[in-house]
């Protein structure tokens, strides 16, 4: 279009406005936040009309992904600005995702900056500016648009890490994640230069369609070029090898970022992941599904693994979510077997694990910013839930339902994504990666029932010349969160009917 | 389907009471223990509607449910009974009110204990009445949690390790039921002209012809490691006897009395009837390792100077008469392992009931602490040798009937193992009668001799399992005739689909009689 444009005339390409709706809603609530805190230097309603532009920001957002969800269901996915963006089910899906982990972060953090004293207004604005990525990313179509959206995402949340700026550990865990992340972008970034280099094209569905359309004499160089986008990718879902800076960027970021970088950012990340190895290089799957299995298999045993030994129960959780991404990641091997039905189960697995492990990790994590609130978040041993059943019961049975459901324990929504991936994986004929996976599953129970253990079946020890524990009540924000989280979670476990209804058109191959 | 749903409301009834008792105060334990009574007694009362209306002399499924689900993988909500399951439901709607009524001696968090026992009691039903796939599975799955709570939360010293213990060993097992179950499902879907589908009655006309006899093999094998690990067959059977003793009452008269029996129901109602030909194949060397646990079990139970621990291994040797009978696969056999099942639960139960009422007076479960105690506790006593006996399998009591049928079945097909086996019911009478001549014989000292004896609500709690096991003993023909079509039908089903051919020496006595 462009090329053939008068060249004295700029032609600039059409803008769906709606397409884009949720990204504007989101930005410029964060835009409006910044503004006001510039403006207003002072006084205690300036969080509050904070804390009320970024949930409204955040709720119209989602108003948007609803309508968007409705015309692409009738209509179909829309193409716009030039191709670089794609509406359809999968990324408006992934977006109301990314939009709930967002709505739930904000409201998680509202207590939380508070009582640490934090600049709130700003915390604000860096969540809904990396929302934005995130939200960017579900619905990229082009590679450029996949990198420029994994910057917005990551930078805010490289900030976010090193929030609290007073802990020494989160100000490593700031710098180790910018530096790993700077890393992994520059790795993407050449991968997306590989890829144009052999095809011509960063149009996902471009790289498609010339690919379907020619055969690569030299394919080095397209190899090499989906490789290194692996590697960039597979550094935001944190899965094994790429995964060394999870334990330390989640202890030591703020419990709240924490959720929402193993929630949302996570999702971000299988959008892109996802939509770029299966539009893009779908006739090169038999080159990258080994490694898609190898990555998950790798994910699930040191995840699991590695979450045994942990005495810190951030810690433990990061291994959790790196376990997770081995789910999610035999999901996708299953998604990219010839196979259409297994396929189509794969990707619904993929998906609908996502949103499950979305609301069950960021309950987890609020229990935890809960918890960690007599210690300022600075210390999370397994010590500190001794006897939490007897001094904070409802938190510590929510805690317990939480861990249950993330080990897939029957009637949680854990058990259902489980069941989902591990049928997929069967349909698909990947039987080594099943086993693989009710195995590290197995492995997986013993470190949540552990804390559960700790939890519920030890006393409480003497305070060794600690002051008594005084038992404060949850803010109203995060009993919401805590609230909803437990809801779903269990609504999806008893009657996931709705949801999978859901996950399933979000597929594209449908 | 617009039948009143009985065996929904068998499973929902103890799930509210749950409810009920999560939503009364925890300063008033009272309140929980009435509701709990409350809701077991009204699923003992529905189990024993569905005994009554129980139609006798037919082999396929009553009082069947059939609702949609998990669409999208097929799943259904799929409840029914026949003649393997419904004594099943009938002991767990029996053991419950009797568990509760066993821990009113419990003082610490009643309301939650409650709470788990009412969630125990819905799964374990779920269990015995859900014939899909996917449904069994789910309530497999689930009745750890609440059984981890109330060991670990509960239980004695080592409480801690022995509900790990438990968890892992019974999960790592049940991972591989997972795997095979949907192995199974979709290697049905791909055969042109099916859905996807879990359900039991579908799967087990397809699977014994449409499955490659490797593939059958090793689908059997992964459900073997589930059964197995929870009946437990030898060498699996290293979590029973930490769980079973580190357990509070209650936990331990679940465990034993309807626990150990999803393994040998699974054999049954999952094992034969989906790979009878590799049920047959592979006979032989669950047969080995029944016969294993039957001596294994009776030896190891001599040596305990624990009591509860020596009742613990003594369920090793009778769920291996279990299993023993039921892959002997003659009609005597199946007959004599369900019977057993049933036995064990009730004569089983009363011993930890005992055990429990001698502990809650001597805090100690040490056999040498004990002594005299006849004298000191008459009742107690004479119930603790009555148990012992039916235990044991005299004749008379139901015991006897469940492992002479067994061993018949067996002796008929197997010789060797019959009679390697018969040894373990002598041993079973070595390690009873030389426990109770410890504990009970002689003249009591030091604080034995001063006990108390037991009360109306122990008696209450004893006394039915005791009269049961006794009825069963001499009539047991209210049993065999609601098993028998049930398991003729499975028999029937092996022979069907192998060439295996029950001896006609197993038939025809029964010929002659007619």
């Amino acid at each position: 279009m462009i090329a053939q444009a008068d060249p004295q005339e700029l032609v600039t390409p059409t803008v769906d406005w709606l397409a884009i709706g949720p990204e504007i809603a989101l930005a410029g609530a964060a835009i409006f936040i910044v503004l006001l805190r510039s403006i207003v230097r002072r006084g205690p309603w300036v969080y509050r009309a904070s804390l009320f532009l970024a949930i409204g920001g955040v709720v119209a957002a989602g108003v948007l992904l609803g309508r968007q969800w409705n015309i692409v269901r009738d209509d179909g996915a829309i193409d716009t600005i030039a191709g670089m963006v794609r509406i359809d089910g999968f990324g408006v899906f992934l977006g109301a995702i990314v939009v709930a982990a967002t709505l739930l972060t904000v409201l998680l953090a509202s207590a939380y900056v508070e009582r640490e004293r934090l600049e709130g207004p700003e915390y604000l604005a860096l969540v809904l500016m990396s929302a934005t990525g995130m939200v960017a990313m579900t619905t990229a179509n082009d590679l450029i648009v996949v990198f420029v959206a994994l910057e917005v995402l990551s930078i805010p949340l490289y900030v976010l890490a090193a929030f609290d700026r007073r802990r020494l550990a989160s100000q490593e865990a700031g710098i180790k994640y910018f530096v790993l992340g700077a890393f992994s972008s520059a790795i993407l970034l050449y991968g997306i230069a590989l890829v144009y280099g052999a095809t011509g094209t960063t149009s996902i569905t471009g790289i498609a369609d010339f690919l379907a359309a020619n055969t690569l004499l030299e394919q080095g160089v397209l190899l090499a070029g989906f490789a290194l986008v692996l590697v960039g990718l597979g550094f935001k879902i944190a899965a094994v090898p790429f995964h060394m800076w999870t334990p330390d960027v989640y202890q030591g970021a703020p419990t709240p970022v924490t959720a929402f970088m193993s929630s949302a950012t996570k999702v971000a990340g299988f959008a892109a992941l996802l939509r770029v190895f299966e539009v893009a290089f779908p006739t090169y799957r038999e080159d990258w599904r080994p490694v898609i299995a190898a990555l998950a298999v790798l994910s699930l045993v040191v995840g699991s693994v590695a979450a045994v030994v942990q005495t810190d129960v951030k810690r433990m959780l990061a291994y959790s979510s790196i376990a997770h991404a081995g789910y999610i990641l035999v999901g996708f091997a299953a998604a990219s077997v010839g196979n259409r039905d297994a396929a189509a189960r794969g990707q619904e697995a993929a998906l609908f694990y996502l949103l499950v492990y979305a609301f069950m990790t960021i309950g987890a994590f609020a229990v935890v910013t809960v918890v960690a609130r007599r210690r300022h978040d600075a210390r999370h041993d397994l010590d500190d839930y001794r006897g939490l059943a007897v001094r904070e019961p409802i938190l510590a049975g929510l805690l317990a339902f939480f861990l249950l459901a993330q080990a897939g324990v029957p009637l949680t929504g854990g058990f259902v994504a489980k069941l989902q991936v591990f049928a997929a994986a069967v349909e698909a004929r990947q039987y080594a990666l099943a086993i693989v996976g009710v195995l590290a599953a197995v492995v997986a129970a013993f470190f949540y029932i552990r804390l559960v253990v700790v939890m519920f079946a030890s006393e409480p020890e003497p305070a060794e010349g600690e002051e008594a524990v005084p038992r404060a009540a949850v803010e109203p924000g995060t009993g919401f969160v805590l609230a909803t989280c437990a809801a779903i979670t269990l609504v999806i476990g008893i009657l996931p009917g709705t949801f999978l209804h859901f996950a399933r058109d979000a597929t594209f191959l449908l | 389907m617009d039948e009143f749903p009985l065996l929904t409301c068998i499973i929902l009834t103890p799930a509210v009471g749950a409810v009920l008792v999560a939503l009364t105060p925890a300063r008033r334990p009272e309140l929980s223990r009435a509701v709990g009574y409350a809701a077991t007694a009204a699923t003992a009362g529905f189990a024993g509607y569905l005994l009554w209306h129980f139609e006798t002399g037919r082999a396929g499924y009553q009082f069947v449910e059939d609702h949609r689900w998990i669409g999208s993988l097929g799943v259904r909500y799929l409840l029914g009974v026949d003649g393997i399951s419904l004594f099943m439901v009938a002991l767990t709607a029996l053991l419950f009110p009797l568990g509760l009524l066993a821990s009113a001696t419990l003082t610490e968090r009643v309301k939650a204990f409650t709470v788990w026992m009412l969630i125990l009691e819905a799964s374990l039903l779920g269990v015995f009445l859900g014939l899909d796939l996917v449904l069994f599975f789910v309530f497999f799955e689930i009745v750890l949690v609440p059984m981890y709570f109330i060991i670990g939360g509960w239980g004695h010293e080592n409480r801690v390790y022995a509900a790990i213990k438990f968890f892992l060993f019974t999960m790592a097992g049940s991972a591989f039921l997972l795997v095979g179950l949907l192995t199974l499902a979709f290697l049905h879907a791909r055969a042109p002209g099916n859905d996807l589908t879990f359900d039991l009655r579908v799967l087990m006309e397809w699977a014994p012809g449409g499955l490659s006899d490797g593939t059958a093999r090793l689908l059997f094998l992964a459900f073997f490691a589930a059964f197995a690990v929870k009946v437990p067959l030898f060498p699996l059977h290293t979590w029973l006897p930490d769980a079973h003793t580190e357990a509070p009452t209650a936990g331990s008269v679940i465990l034993a009395g309807v626990l150990l029996k999803m393994g040998t129901y699974g054999f049954l109602r999952f094992s034969l009837t989906l790979f009878p030909e590799a049920a047959v194949d592979l006979a032989p060397l669950l047969l080995v390792l029944a016969t294993i646990g039957i001596t294994y079990g009776a030896i190891v139970a001599a040596m305990q100077p624990d009591l509860k621990r020596l009742i613990a291994y003594s369920s090793v040797a009778h769920l291996g008469f279990v299993v023993l009978g039921i892959f002997a696969l003659t009609t005597q056999g199946l007959e004599g392992g369900l019977f057993t099942m049933i036995s064990h639960g009730l004569t089983t139960s009363a011993l930890f009931l005992l055990v429990g009422m001698l502990y809650d007076r001597r805090h100690t479960r040490q056999i040498s602490d004990f002594g005299g105690l006849w004298k000191s506790v008459p009742i107690l006593g004479g119930l603790f040798v009555a148990t012992a006996f039916a235990s044991i399998g005299l004749p008379g009591f139901s015991g006897f009937v469940g492992e002479f049928l067994a061993l018949l079945g067996t002796f008929l097909v197997h010789r060797p193992y019959a009679i390697v086996a018969a040894v373990g019911v002598i041993l079973a009478a070595v390690y009873l009668l030389w426990a109770v001549q410890r504990a009970f014989t002689g003249e009591p000292s030091g604080e034995n001799a001063t006990l108390p004896d037991l009360g109306f609500r122990e008696l209450a709690c004893v006394v039915p399992l005791l009269g049961l096991s006794l009825f069963l003993g001499i009539y047991p023909k209210p049993v065999i005739d609601r098993v028998e079509p049930s398991v003729k039908g499975i028999i029937e089903h092996v022979e069907d689909h192998t060439d295996y051919e029950e001896p006609a020496v197993a038939t025809e006595g029964e010929e002659a009689e007619r």
